[in-house]
């Protein structure tokens, strides 16, 4: 099967995703803004929002007013990219880049939710587990990720 | 035995805080720290050191990997400026970042 996301000569990706899975993509920004437009000290939220200073309330909310509203503002830019072309044949490298910010997103919302662990990869919910839906797209998302990083890993400078 | 009462005598009623930032030591390099996580995929980690450091695929992968088995890696250092700039570009890329001063 040919890649879901292939460098092109001329520039940008190639982008070959099968309806169900782009059904499933369509559902994601709308559920991220959602959660991004209410509390952003939200317990879900922790891990796209972390702290820098972790021994300094002080410095640290110093830091988090400063950042924080760009850091959500750019991440709802990203979502609006997704929206609008998840029904796209060609991304540009500037579009696949904010898909890959929020299929992260996606995954660290997820895997806050469902308290992933490293054994969490070994030991995959049952199908009547009524976390299974949530379990079985932070897989998903997790597997489209690897195949964005690869895409546009090969962009990147190979000065080894 | 504290040294308490004598000071409690000659110290003002109100201590002066000196200008500038005596929170932190101006001399010290600030450290970068990157910790493990569950969530992020390990080639994600390595393409996010390379493309907000630019370092080699080599490095940036060897980076990862202290992170992952170590727990933690320290991925830059300078000023206390630089590092929060450092630490809230890896925020933007979802990784777990702090900063401290070099002990």
């Amino acid at each position: 099967m040919k890649p879901r996301f292939e460098p092109q000569r001329g520039g940008g990706f190639r982008l070959r995703l099968p309806a169900a899975e782009r059904d499933m993509l369509r559902t994601v920004p709308g559920q991220l803004r959602e959660l991004m437009g209410g509390d952003l000290d939200a317990p879900d939220l922790r891990r796209l929002f972390p702290p820098a200073y972790e021994s300094d309330a002080e410095l640290q909310e110093e830091y988090r007013r400063l950042t924080i509203d760009d850091l959500a503002e750019r991440r709802r830019e990203a979502l609006q990219v997704v929206e609008e072309t998840v029904d796209a044949d060609h991304l540009t490298e500037e579009q696949l880049t904010a898909w890959l910010g929020v299929v992260n997103d996606v995954r660290l919302v997820l895997g806050t939710r469902l308290d992933i662990t490293e054994d969490s990869y070994q030991r995959p919910l049952p199908q009547d587990d009524p976390r299974f839906a949530q379990f079985a797209l932070f897989s998903y998302m997790g597997f489209l990720e690897e195949n964005i990083v690869e895409a546009l890993a090969a962009t990147l400078p190979t000065t080894d | 035995m504290p040294l308490s009462t004598t000071i409690a005598r000659t110290a003002p009623a109100e201590v002066e805080r000196p200008t500038g930032d005596t929170r932190t030591v101006p001399d010290l390099p600030w450290l970068v720290i990157v910790w493990n996580d569950p969530i992020n995929l390990m080639s994600y980690v390595t393409y996010v050191f390379q493309k907000l450091f630019g370092y080699s695929f080599a490095k940036a992968s060897k980076l990862m990997l202290d992170v992952h088995h170590k727990g933690k890696a320290i991925v830059s250092s300078g000023s206390r400026e630089k590092a929060e700039f450092d630490v809230s570009r890896l925020h933007a890329h979802g990784l777990w970042a702090t900063m401290q001063q070099d002990a």
